[in-house]
């Protein structure tokens, strides 16, 4: 039988995560040390039927409770600072990540790479690469826990959330749903399986996928009849695509807002909500229409349409 | 002659020729005597009862949780099963137990006798409350009785309103309705402390138990309201389809965790406060003397409740909310411990140069200090943003509030009642069983919950009906706890029932202590006290280098 005490450290996050842990069980032996070894002094040296100088001292009442309020709070400021540092590098995700999508449904995890590979319960990753998962739910919020590597995300309905890891050597870790998403939750479990670069190569390769991820978007774009509108010389003025992605766009009601992968969505889901400045209305909503997956790559196509330049007003 | 000086001198009036009635015979034994009175002190021993019916229900649902955890397979019971589990333990605990523990049955007791009051400001609102309670427990059980409920306490949406094939309306009616009954309890006893006060009794003249009911009422009248709206709120969803949360209807899920949160912090500080106040008087009591740093105990209650109000997002950090959000609330959460560790070091300091009794209520006052300390510090770790991303909704969490809640609230709430068990009952309970009680509860409690904290670290996520196998160690650790703590549970209940009837009679004061309810007799007259008292001196005036002189001499 054993005892383990932690999870291994599969990531640099999860030995600055232990470090924390370590630190404030210090800050703890600290204060134990501090209340229970005069608490259990004066128990017994003050017990009844014990001889002992009982006669009240006049303690600086004011400077011992001003002491014992400041002291903690500084040390408390203190420990705000470095788990607040902590949690800046957790939840902001390299620019320069390679990017999968996650896809929670009660109760199984669904996975697709852009090289178009798709998973279930299992998250395939190459072992020193930077990995960002751009998650959403399609019924519950869920959370995509990763206990070795100390990182949780809730992953939620109606907007993506992130989270990113790099592993340190090629292993299999733990993926739990840690968000109680109903009647097998504690099923909604997997694998994240870290492979050498070249074996991680191979395994898309095995995997055969028909199409990346963003020649699916490019073929849903036309199948559902976005490109009729958004694209070329359309009669319908729609607004184009070309170079919108990651860029300020003005909206009617003279609000700006990021064209994120959120702001897709919702553009796709429901149109009427941010109507582009210059356009009036007229796009059908495809809530409904399209699974999360197939929304996933619908954006992956239109932010691969990103990077090409808006094209000519006539 | 009482070894200590009394804190009322009461006027030398001629005392009557016949002995008053006692709350228990005057009015007479019938059932309609106990169901309509709106005497408190009758109305704290019909929730005593209340409360223990919903403990009962609550802990056959852990102890069957327990059983199931043994193993890592779910191989008990089913899924479906083990979710309605954490759910009736979960809302039963904190809405048909923990709340109304402290405040609903030694509050309604004492808070009266205390200030010197003959009743409560509203006594006919308190027994109102006392049937709301009832009624909104009965939806709660009969929401378990046709099948249950497999939300979890926290009924989180979409899945509450949209997923779950259960009777959620039901059980959220149950909790709605027994929030009037907080709300109400509330305010019966702002008003009651404003107003009943006893001549001469100034506020900080109030024992500290009044100023962490006081504290306690403010957030049960400002934070229940916010719980009502919400819960409306999920059943208007789930009953009509009005999108406020689901996605699919336009709906946020994080708002329900707002509001949600909005009320169950400021809530758990509604479980922790009245415990807080019983220590701090069987700390005075039991070590002769009074409490160090009284204003600064007495504020940080008052403090605890207010910033208690701006730390709700802390359950929160990986939810979604802006990372900028997490910042402010892990730092008003460090801060909210601040006034919790002040009192812990001021009653470590009280008992310098005490004259110490380890009576059973000073040993549960002891564990809650130890208990609670440790549920403090692990407060800590959870407020400590990117340590929580690891350790939220896993078993650390779950550690950490049994720690408080148990460790704190329900050995506080035992620490309590048996304090007060002479005055209410006017009987004396075997002091030996109640220590090795204690003890039993204290053992059986870490052996349950520490654990957890290590699994929790590990990576074991909560609700869980199974699990990987490497968790199994410190789940068997957990159960075989859990047996222990039951058996530390059940003994009181024997031995308090057993001295109902076969117990010492108990004098006024068998404690020697200086609060008003020991200056009436045990158990008290229906109108708490032949004459009004008047209050002369601050609370716990003991004095313990004089006390051997005057039993001995």
């Amino acid at each position: 039988m054993t005892f383990p005490i932690l999870p291994e450290q599969a990531s640099d996050i999860a030995e600055q995560t232990d470090n924390l842990y370590w630190g404030l069980l210090c800050l703890s032996a600290a204060v134990c040390l501090v209340v229970f070894i005069p608490m259990i002094y004066f128990l017994i040296k003050y017990r009844d039927g014990k001889p002992a100088d009982r006669t009240p001292r006049h303690l600086p009442e004011y400077k011992i409770e001003i002491t014992w309020t400041v002291i903690p709070m500084l040390i408390f400021m203190c420990f705000y600072e470095w788990g607040a540092r902590h949690y800046f590098i957790i939840e902001r995700p390299p620019p320069d990540a390679m990017e999968i999508d996650v896809v929670g449904k009660q109760w199984m995890w669904k996975i697709q790479h852009p090289e178009g590979n798709r998973e279930i319960n299992e998250l395939h990753v190459p072992v020193g690469r930077m990995v960002k998962l751009n998650m959403t739910s399609q019924d519950v919020i869920h959370s995509f826990y990763l206990p070795e590597f100390r990182i949780k995300q809730d992953v939620v309905p109606g907007r993506y959330t992130t989270e990113w890891f790099e592993a340190r050597r090629p292993s299999s870790y733990h993926l739990f749903c840690s968000e109680f998403c109903g009647t097998s939750h504690s099923h909604m479990i997997g694998r994240v399986i870290v492979m050498t670069p070249t074996d991680y190569e191979n395994w898309l390769t095995k995997g055969q996928p028909g199409s990346t991820l963003v020649q699916s978007g490019e073929r849903l774009f036309r199948e559902l009849g976005c490109s009729g509108c958004h694209m070329g010389n359309s009669v319908v003025r729609a607004p184009p695509l070309e170079g919108v992605f990651g860029k300020p766009v003005p909206l009617n009601d003279r609000e700006v807002v990021a064209a994120d992968e959120g702001y897709i969505r919702d553009s796709i889901l429901f149109p009427g909500k941010q109507i582009v400045a210059g356009y009036t209305n007229d796009m059908p909503s495809f809530s409904g229409k399209v699974s999360e997956e197939e929304l996933l790559q619908l954006i992956a196509y239109i932010k691969n349409l990103g990077s090409q330049s808006p094209p000519e007003k006539p | 002659m009482n070894a200590t000086l009394p804190q009322t001198i009461t006027p030398e009036i001629p005392r009557p020729p016949q002995r008053l009635l006692t709350y228990l015979e005057e009015g007479g034994h019938t059932l309609g005597s106990w169901l309509l009175t709106t005497d408190h002190k009758r109305i704290g021993v019909l929730y005593l009862y209340s409360i223990l019916f919903f403990f009962t229900i609550a802990a056959i649902a852990a102890a069957m949780m327990r059983m199931e955890l043994i193993t890592p397979p779910g191989d008990m019971v089913t899924s479906e099963t083990y979710n309605k589990l954490f759910t009736i333990h979960g809302t039963t605990m904190v809405w048909f137990f923990l709340i109304p523990s402290i405040p609903s049955v030694l509050g309604n007791f004492v808070v009266p006798l205390m200030i010197g009051a003959r009743d409560l400001a509203f006594p006919r609102l308190n027994l109102l409350s006392w049937y709301l309670f009832n009624l909104g427990g009965l939806l709660a059980v009969y929401s378990i009785a046709v099948g249950g409920v497999d939300t979890g306490w926290t009924f989180y949406e979409p899945y509450s309103s949209a997923f779950s094939n259960t009777h959620v309306v039901t059980m959220v009616a149950g909790v709605f309705v027994a929030g009037f009954s907080s709300i109400l309890t509330g305010l019966n006893f702002i008003v009651s402390i404003h107003k009943l006060r006893a001549p001469g009794m100034t506020w900080f003249k109030l024992p500290l138990f009044l100023w962490s009911t006081y504290a306690t009422s403010v957030i049960l009248v400002m934070a229940t309201p916010v719980l009502a709206m919400t819960l409306v709120l999920v059943a208007a969803e789930r009953i009509w389809g009005v999108g406020i949360f689901d996605p699919k209807l336009g709906g946020d899920p994080v708002l329900f965790q707002h509001l949600f949160w909005f009320y169950s912090h400021p809530a758990v500080y509604i479980m922790i406060l009245p415990g807080m106040g019983v220590v701090s008087e069987l700390i005075t009591c039991f070590s002769r003397k009074p409490i160090f740093g009284y204003h600064f105990v007495a504020f940080s209650s008052v403090a605890i409740a207010l910033i208690g109000f701006f730390v709700w997002g802390h359950h929160m950090f990986v939810s979604s909310q802006s990372v900028y959000a997490g910042l402010v609330f892990s730092i008003l959460s460090y801060l909210v411990a601040v006034p919790s560790a002040i009192k812990v070091f001021n009653w470590t300091l009280t008992l310098y140069r005490g004259r110490i009794h380890l009576d059973t209520p000073m040993l549960y006052a002891l564990g809650f200090i130890g208990l609670f300390t440790i549920g403090g510090l692990t407060g800590l770790f959870l407020a400590a943003l990117g340590f929580d991303v690891h350790v939220t909704d896993t078993y650390f969490v779950v550690a950490h509030f049994h720690y408080i809640m148990v460790g704190g609230m329900v050995t506080g709430f035992l620490g309590g009642l048996h304090y007060w068990w002479p005055k209410i009952t006017g009987r004396l309970y075997p002091e030996n069983l109640g220590r090795l009680a204690a003890l039993i509860i204290f053992i059986g409690f870490n052996v349950t919950f520490f654990p957890q904290y290590v699994v929790g670290y590990l990576g074991m996520p909560r609700r869980y009906h199974a699990y990987a196998p490497e968790f199994q160690v410190y789940n068997v650790m957990s159960s075989a706890g859990a047996s222990v703590l039951g058996v530390g549970y059940v003994l009181p209940l024997i031995y308090l029932i057993w001295s109902l009837k076969h117990g010492k009679k108990a004098p006024a004061n068998p404690w020697k202590a200086t609060g008003l309810e020991w200056q009436t007799p045990s158990p008290p007259p229906k109108h708490n006290f032949a004459q009004t008292p008047i209050v002369t001196q601050p609370p716990y005036q003991y004095s313990p280098e004089i006390e051997e002189e005057l039993v001995h001499g």
